[in-house]
């Protein structure tokens, strides 16, 4: 009898390999975009505005033309004439590539120039000199909405206001009647402040153009090369098949490097004028002030409340800062992103929603930074909104909830604003979590502690949120429809090579798109290599970004092992020389029914496709699967902090945090858990130091790493991970999202225990970051502070 | 640099300066002409090819630019070239041999310390300077020695188990 294979042995699914892609990460020999080096390739530097908003009188570029080895010096006038002055947006908006008429953000582009090494152009763009009109500046939507506010896109015609859009979603009816019919309105106005994904790795580009070929090859930090052929070939108007969009190694990239930037373009125009490859690479300042952001959205709040605790209503207002340009690259036809994901995991009669969209003077974006088109903020206004009304109503936050949950027997469950949710367990993820934690154990701390002055506190986030566009029917960039896809050749030998059109940027691809196809098939992980970002090579695909990859192709790498499956079944029966319904499938092996002992391996099927095929067959063990998910996956988790404050500073610390994830079945636990660890950091971060905030004037303040504060190992909690499972009903393999849950859930954990440490000070909310002075001046300013 | 040919400007820029420093890299005497104000981790990455010092803050505040001057852990974004002639470089290409791993290098791997893998080179260094004068550190000591370096993808939980499990194959190896 033949050994049947052990699936972690060969590195298939739940086996925590390690990652292949590590062998050349840690030996210095990853491939960045700034690593490559071609042959006569320039240098291009980006001269940016120090000016919010203001008018461009002149630009006088006669002393940088005239410093040696200077190339080319470009401005929005030159670009104007080949009508690449503003381009299109992902949101049906246009952006300036190099300012004509004024500048409408500190950092926007104003000029460029190409130079034989990066030291001589940054000294270039030291010497043009722009004559600037100052004008008012708006730094967030309440100056853009004021009577008399400067009008900032008044390149648009029809557009006589700051408003980007007016949107509404759910029931407004309806849930006016469920508040009239409300023991208790519970209240909260928050602000979910700016934050920068800031990959550690800034964005860059080479533009290399071949008159000789008529090709052009760009290689460029994108999460979502194809997409970026797609806009490419749209807006430059060179012909698809004449543009290889090439996204080797990324630093990192958390949302931020799936737009297109005004870098990549112009150096794109830059390298087909001079006919020579052009690379830019943006430093951190300019990564900081000119690039996709996250969140800055103010909302108000409101939750109609029967006196036993019951939600019977919602109602949401957001007012979203979206900067100068609507440039959000976000696929949903829902113009505030998927904000109206909020509430899912409860059973909540109805509710509605109204957003609202800003123009201000500041960097477009908003939709970036492990979020899935503002699900982050979704779920921790629903989180603070919930700790809130519990407050109101003197219940226990846990039992609140408990009380409030989409029961585990009413599933699908579609939710007021119209999600369909497939899955959950939220009330066992919470027990989960609550025993992790010495719930009942630390509330009675807490009481002690408070005799003694000092202030403990615990704060429970729970969400379920909608990871890994699309479908097809809801989600769409340019028309381009949200799937993703995999193409798998096996080689004679029982080797292969996988590609798909996802781009990893640290999430570990290479590992983990051959386990799946281990899982399928039986081939050992080790004989699959994985490639990506190669639009030359790789299959059409939408890249990666909102948590996309493994809900999306990867569903794609499971359909087209099957593909491959079902062709080595054929081949299998010839070699057994038996009828096709005859053979069985075990990992690794097809065998006869009726004598288990006679079979053939995948590879042996592998070496038929090439050298004993049946007749009639086609030759070759290739395919590829193109994924149109029936909907999005819904991963769930609970997040726990303990916190002491301290009442003298405002410091506080994290005691504990207990996450608890389920994301479905786990391809390589290790790298789930990394991902966890990760995004537990970044909500520490956001709820703690980091933020994106501006003067009156305009001018960024978070410019720098000084600045913009990032947690270090110093300041980083500790965490303790716990898991559920419930697999996805309708992915092949039943795994789920989870690059973004810990962003999108622990926020709200850190800021709900600080709240709930000084709540009975009197304290209702304080804004993120919680500062130390933010903390120490609610606590002075407090009823009873 | 050496070469059979080397293509010279038709248009030479007027009274820069050139220096020229020698320095010993990853154990290799190398030479170079520079402008003064050239930053040590450009001449390491553009100049000599060294392609693992990456440069992500240009503030001293990533430490993904870190590499071993003299042996100790410096930022070679904030250094210039001419501030290293004479002295000893150590970058991420100078810990492995041909055939193996530093014991800092399998640990990262072995704990899951690196996702995008572009802080890890100046995590590594940071990491040797530390081992070399604690054999045996504590996690906070670690977390402290390892606070001037930022990793966006990991949470640093990893890190930390790399470096420590580092550690102790390094003394269980008897090479601390």
């Amino acid at each position: 009898m033949t050994q049947a294979l052990d699936e972690i042995k060969i590195g298939g699914l739940g086996a925590s390999r390690k990652r292949v892609e590590d062998n050349r990460f840690v030996r210095g020999k990853g491939n960045y975009v700034d690593d490559i080096v071609l042959p006569g390739m320039l240098h291009m530097e980006i001269l940016r505005s120090p000016m919010a908003h203001a008018r461009i009188r002149s630009i006088d570029t006669s002393k940088a033309w005239a410093i040696p080895g200077v190339r080319l010096v470009l401005t929005g006038e030159m670009m104007a004439t080949r009508n690449l002055a503003w381009m299109p947006t992902l949101s049906y908006d246009t952006q300036a590539v190099l300012a004509t008429d004024k500048v409408r953000f500190q950092g926007q582009e104003v000029a460029c120039v190409v130079a034989d090494d990066p030291y001589i152009a940054k000294d270039a763009c030291e010497a043009i000199v722009v004559d600037y009109e100052p004008l008012p500046v708006i730094v967030n939507p309440r100056q853009a909405m004021a009577e008399g506010a400067p009008l900032i896109r008044d390149d648009k015609e029809n557009q006589h206001d700051n408003v980007v859009y007016d949107w509404e979603v759910g029931d407004r009816a309806g849930t006016d009647r469920a508040f009239e019919q409300a023991d208790l309105v519970s209240k909260l106005e928050l602000h979910y402040p700016r934050s920068h994904p800031s990959p550690l790795e800034c964005c860059g580009s080479i533009a290399d153009y071949d008159r000789s070929t008529s090709k052009l090859t760009v290689y460029m930090t994108t999460q979502a090369p194809h997409i970026v052929r797609a806009a490419v070939a749209l807006v430059a108007e060179l012909p698809e098949h004449m543009i290889r969009i090439i996204s080797p190694d990324l630093g990192g990239g958390f949302g931020n490097k799936v737009p297109v930037y005004p870098g990549y373009v112009i150096s794109i125009l830059a390298s087909i004028l001079l006919e020579q490859p052009v690379k830019w690479i943006e430093d951190k300042t300019g990564n900081l002030i000119s690039t996709g952001f996250g969140r800055d959205v103010y909302l108000r709040g409101e939750l109609a409340l029967r006196k036993d605790g019951k939600i019977l209503g919602v109602r949401m207002h957001t007012d979203a800062d979206h900067g100068a340009f609507f440039s959000d690259a976000q696929p949903s036809k829902f113009k505030i992103g998927l904000m109206h994901s909020a509430f899912a995991c409860y059973d909540v009669p109805t509710a509605h929603l109204t957003a609202r969209g800003m123009y201000t003077n500041k960097a477009p974006g908003g939709v970036a930074y492990r979020c899935s088109f503002r699900v982050t903020e979704a779920m921790f206004f629903q989180e603070r909104m919930v700790q809130a009304a519990a407050d109101d109503l003197g219940m226990d936050q846990a039992e609140f909830r408990r009380l409030n949950f989409v029961r585990d027997d009413d599933f699908p469950h579609r939710t007021p604003f119209g999600f369909l949710t497939d899955s959950g367990q939220y009330g066992k993820c919470l027990d989960v979590g609550l025993e992790a934690v010495g719930y009942q154990d630390f509330l009675r701390q807490k009481e002690e502690a408070k005799k003694e002055g000092r202030l403990l506190g615990i704060g429970i986030s729970v969400m379920t949120e909608p990871l890994g566009a699309g479908n097809s029917r809801e989600y769409d960039i340019l028309g381009i429809k949200m799937f993703d896809s995999a193409e798998l050749r096996v080689h004679m030998t029982g080797k292969a090579i996988l590609r798909t059109g996802a781009k990893s940027q640290g999430q570990g691809h290479e590992t983990t798109w051959a386990q799946i196809v281990s899982h399928e098939l039986g081939i050992p992980a080790e004989d699959i290599v994985v490639e990506e970002g190669d639009t030359d090579t790789a299959p059409f695909g939408m890249g990666t970004y909102a948590s996309r990859s493994t809900p999306v192709a990867g569903a794609a790498v499971a359909m087209v092992s099957r593909k491959i499956r079902a062709k080595a079944r054929k081949l299998a029966a010839h070699l057994l020389e038996v009828s096709e319904e005859d053979v069985e499938w075990e990992l690794g092996r097809f065998y006869l029914r009726s004598a288990p002992d006679r079979g053939v391996t995948i590879q042996e099927c592998a070496m038929a496709a090439y050298s004993n095929m049946p007749d009639g067959m086609e030759p070759g063990l290739e395919n590829v699967s193109y994924y149109d998910p029936p909907n999005l996956t819904w991963p769930f988790g609970c997040y726990i902090a303990t916190v002491e404050v301290d009442p003298e500073t405002g410091v506080w610390d994290v005691l504990n945090m207990v996450a608890v994830d389920d994301c479905g079945v786990r391809i390589n636990p290790m790298i789930v858990e990394g991902q966890i660890h990760g995004g537990l950091t970044e909500g520490f971060a956001k709820s703690s130091m980091q933020w994106i905030t501006f003067d009156e004037e305009g001018n960024c303040i978070g410019s720098n790493f000084m600045d913009y504060l990032i947690p270090t190992a110093w300041e980083t909690p500790r965490f303790e991970l716990l898991e559920t499972c419930v697999p996805s009903p309708h992915h092949p393999i039943g795994a789920k999202g989870v690059g973004e849950s810990a962003t999108v859930g622990s926020p709200a954990a850190y800021v709900n225990a600080v709240i709930d440490a000084v709540a009975h000070l009197g304290v209702r909310n304080i804004d993120m970051p919680l500062l130390p002075d933010r903390v120490w001046s609610a606590i002075q300013s407090a009823p009873s502070g | 640099m050496t070469s059979l040919y080397e293509e010279i400007s038709p248009d030479p820029p007027d009274n820069v300066p050139v220096r020229r420093v020698t320095m010993t890299v990853n154990g290799e005497k190398r030479a170079a002409d520079v402008e003064p104000r050239l930053l040590l981790a450009h001449l390491l990455r553009y100049g000599f090819m060294l392609t693992g010092t990456h440069t992500g803050c240009d503030t001293s505040n990533c430490g993904a630019c870190t590499v071993l001057f003299d042996g100790k852990a410096i930022k070679s974004c904030t250094m210039l070239a001419v501030q290293a002639d004479g002295h000893d470089v150590e970058t991420v290409e100078g810990l492995a041999t041909a055939s193996e791993l530093h014991p800092i290098q399998e640990g990262f791997k072995h704990e899951h310390g690196l996702q995008c893998g572009f802080c890890t080179p100046g995590m590594m260094l940071a990491a040797k300077a530390l081992l070399d004068e604690n054999d045996d550190p504590t996690e906070d000591e670690v977390r402290w020695a390892m606070s001037g370096n930022l990793c966006r993808c990991t949470g640093y939980q990893n890190i930390v188990k790399s470096v420590l499990w580092a550690a102790e194959k390094l003394r269980a190896e008897g090479r601390s």
